[in-house]
């Protein structure tokens, strides 16, 4: 094949283009046009440096806990210190990175684009999600100034309605708080979805990207009031002494594991969901094909939704639950791998006979299909009862959890960050430098996470500062693998503030990619479209495209 | 954009020309094409948003089925014990507090401004009337020692006050231990009722608000949606009541078989 094949990116002749003058960025000026913004795509950026500054501290205790899990002896910290280093390690990551990353900061930016709204349906309530946010954070921050709290990020009861006198009311507060800001994000997107799509836009000419933040978005508006109902009897447990969780007057720990867990475990599909929608969009553009199998992976999304519903009680197996129902639970655990794996065949039938370039975003959609796919499979391991009994509580889990959500997640979400960064910006950022990234995040990744699939096996439990010398040996691979991970990751926080300024121009559409955002300037104007556009077409057809392209005026502004 | 507006008020019609007689309220915001989509989208939102406070409670009926069944009879002998003339006179209160709000609803889509005014000063007299009984209910168990906590005392349960006229306990004794559970049920009745209250407290809060706008006007124009909103609010409000109800005080009200 010819060299035109080795990349699809397409930048405007750099000696005469330039970023539009006229864009959300600088329509108005200061601060306060920030802080008071109803534009969702302003709303979008502040939540990108947010969540970023706070996968940075997120990202601190997990070097912490990996220093210290270097030697077997507890040495590093005392013991219960370590406590509060998984503790906020696993609060922070949770609450205030990955379950807001995706639908936050690219959900944002890119859900009224892509249907062609002006803007969500409710643009100050999306800035009161961010500020509650931001609440809830300093919440975190204040309390780990205060000497943080250690209950892990589960807040099991009764330790953490009896037996400690760490902080949790405040971190409890600031989960409650949190949970407000992603239910109202939800509810903002359920609403645009349904009631601001453009003319022609029909539910099945939706990008996936959004019918995957449709599925999350449901999880986040019935799941999350009842994590905060839990909290406040937790916190009113500690206040009081009310006695719902406390077996001595009646009450039953193992409610607290029902209604905590009935929310938590349909969270890490409102983690991983947004994610996989990023990855269709990826997969399609850097194929250039339709997604294979449109309406089979939409589905999948709205199936994980409704069978992560079903199987919280996974979490609870070794707790005494009744035999009967740990059967029915297992049963549907295993059910949820199906539409999982509807939509990793989907994306590799995509794949096939594609025309397939390997640009910075497709390198992490491949490391996520491939993490993913092994997350997940783990993941059916620990379903299945007998094995769970033998895994449950050591690293094994540790390993399973990371895979999804870090070689998962967090791959989407680099994925996502850079396939819209020239969208979000107007500017590319270095392409062999953020190829590099790319690799070294996965081979940091696996590095650091393999071992503890093996440690776990082994009977390393979790959560604990020291462990016995036979297991140093995979400790130290992946303490190591932490700190390729870490160098992985802050790569791109330098190239990316690099490219603001000195990145090239990218102008409308770098990738040839077909969605409506792409059809517009970069950085888009605050009122995204000039006049509302029609949508005559399925999504991903890059022959609308082509014909499209072949007779076109581009610039705008 | 805004003073841009305002000095082409008059051309403003111009843009719809020849499709259809277009008159925009001010309350229209930019961002939706359509009025009727502006007000399908508020009131589909405050749809959604009911749905998350019907989780919210949802847990708390979780817990309340859940030990209901494994305490059944320490839950008969404290549901018994609450008051049930001040219960269903709440009821009332709270009905008649709803039916106001729908008539205010009313008197907004037909425009009449002091009707309106009137009907939400109605609804918050007796959304606070409810909260008045309210207190005195929760006097009452202050009084009776059936507040959760240090001050608990379940000795009423254990050794029932007997009825002068038969010279029976006016209900059936219970172990110390069966007891000891009562405080579960007052505890989940202090939850379930104070997270209602609190509902109540945040709605009134909304209603000053809501008549100081009615009164200057915004909502007998045209522009009904807030109103709506908050009346399925309020509505709500009164539907959790109307599950409390029964669920505490009703349910294992029985006549004493002795």
């Amino acid at each position: 094949m010819s060299e035109s094949n080795d990349s699809i990116l397409r930048l405007p002749d750099q000696s005469t283009a330039r970023v539009p003058k006229k864009n959300f960025i600088t329509a108005e000026h200061g601060l306060m046009s920030w802080l008071l913004t109803g534009d969702h795509k302003r709303i979008a950026m502040l939540y990108l440096i947010s969540i970023t500054f706070f996968f940075f501290i997120g990202g601190a205790f997990a070097g912490l806990i990996r220093l210290e899990l270097l030697t077997p002896q507890p040495d590093l910290v005392a013991s219960d210190t370590y406590n509060k280093f998984f503790t906020m390690h696993g609060v922070i990551m949770v609450f205030l990175f990955l379950v807001p990353s995706v639908p936050a900061t690219l959900g944002n930016f890119l859900i009224p684009i892509m249907l062609g709204a002006r803007d969500l349906a409710f643009p100050k309530i999306n800035l009161l999600s961010w500020y509650l946010y931001i609440i809830g954070g300093t919440l975190v921050l204040s309390t780990m100034v205060l000497g943080g709290v250690d209950t892990g990020w589960t807040f099991t009861t009764p330790l953490s309605t009896h037996y400690l006198n760490t902080h949790v009311i405040s971190t409890a507060t600031a989960v409650f708080v949190a949970g407000f800001s992603s239910i109202f994000t939800g509810l903002n997107f359920i609403v645009t979805i349904h009631r601001m799509r453009c003319p022609g836009m029909t539910w099945f000419r939706m990008p996936l990207f959004v019918w995957s933040h449709y599925a999350a978005s449901i999880l986040m508006v019935l799941g999350t009031p009842v994590l905060a109902i839990a909290i406040v009897l937790v916190a009113l447990e500690r206040l009081v002494g009310i006695g719902v969780f406390d077996p001595t007057k009646g009450g039953d720990p193992l409610l607290f594991q029902h209604l905590f867990w009935f929310y938590s475990h349909p969270a890490v599909y409102i983690m991983i969901l947004p994610g996989m929608g990023v990855i269709s969009e990826v997969v399609s553009t850097f194929s250039r094909k339709r997604v294979f199998g449109y309406t089979a992976v939409a589905f999948s999304s709205v199936a994980i939704a409704l069978f992560g519903f079903f199987v919280w009680e996974h979490h609870m197996f070794i707790m005494g639950v009744s035999n009967y129902s740990a059967l029915v639970f297992s049963l549907l655990t295993m059910l949820v791998a199906v539409p999982s794996a509807i939509k990793i065949f989907n994306w590799s039938f995509t794949l096939q006979k594609g025309s397939i370039t390997f640009e910075t975003p497709m390198l992490y959609a491949f490391g996520f299909m491939g993490l993913f796919t092994i997350g997940g499979l783990t993941g059916v391991f620990l379903g299945s009862l007998g094995m769970d009994i033998q895994l449950t509580e050591t690293y094994f889990i540790v390993a399973h959890f990371h895979f999804v959500m870090v070689g998962g997640m967090l791959m989407a979400f680099l994925a996502g960050v850079h396939f819209w960064w020239p969208k979000m910006t107007g500017r590319m950022y270095p392409e062999s430098l953020s190829k590099m990234a790319a690799v070294v995040t996965f081979i940091g990744f696996n590095l650091t996470f393999l071992p503890q699939f093996i440690l776990g096996y082994l009977g390393m439990p979790r959560r604990y500062h020291a462990y016995p010398p036979e297991y140093q040996v995979l400790n130290v691979l992946s303490t190591a693998g932490a700190t390729v991970l870490g160098i992985g990751y802050l790569l791109p926080i330098i190239y990316l503030a690099w490219s603001l300024k000195y990145g090239e121009v990218a102008g409308n559409n770098p990738w040839q990619a077909t969605g409506l955002e792409w059809q517009i300037q970069s950085p888009p104007l605050t009122e995204n479209f000039t006049e509302i556009p029609i949508m005559d077409h399925e999504a991903y057809d890059y022959e609308w495209l082509e014909h499209k392209t072949a007779q076109e005026v581009t610039t705008v502004g | 954009m805004d003073s841009a507006t305002a000095t082409t008020q008059g051309e403003a019609p111009v843009h719809e020309a020849g499709e259809h007689e277009h008159v925009s309220l001010p309350q229209h915001r930019h961002h939706f094409e359509t009025e009727e989509q502006q007000r399908e989208a508020g009131s589909f939102g405050m749809w959604l948003f009911l749905l998350t406070e019907i989780m919210f409670f949802g847990g708390m009926f979780f817990a309340y089925l859940l030990y209901r069944n494994w305490y059944y009879d320490a839950f008969v002998a404290a549901s018994n014990t609450l008051n049930i003339g001040m219960g269903a006179a709440n009821t009332a209160i709270l009905i008649t507090s709803g039916f106001f709000m729908a008539l205010g609803v009313w008197a907004a889509e037909v425009r009449k401004r002091n009707l309106l005014v009137w009907m939400l000063i109605f609804t918050t007299i007796f959304g606070c009337a409810f909260l008045g009984v309210k207190y005195f209910e929760y006097k009452e168990k202050f009084e009776l020692h059936h507040v959760p906590g240090a001050s608990f005392d379940v000795s009423q349960f254990i050794n029932p006050p007997v009825d002068a006229k038969t010279g029976k306990t006016t209900e059936n004794p219970l172990p110390p231990d069966v007891a000891q559970k009562t405080q579960i049920f007052f505890f989940l009745y202090f939850a379930m009722t104070g997270m209602h209250a609190l509902h109540m407290v945040i709605g009134i809060g909304l209603l000053f608000w809501l008549i100081a706008r009615a009164q200057r006007g915004d909502f007998s124009a045209g522009y009904v949606a807030p109103i709506e909103n908050f009346g399925l609010y309020w509505h709500f409000v009164d539907i959790v009541w109307i599950f409390l109800f029964p669920l505490l005080y009703l349910i294992n009200r029985h006549p004493l078989a002795h």
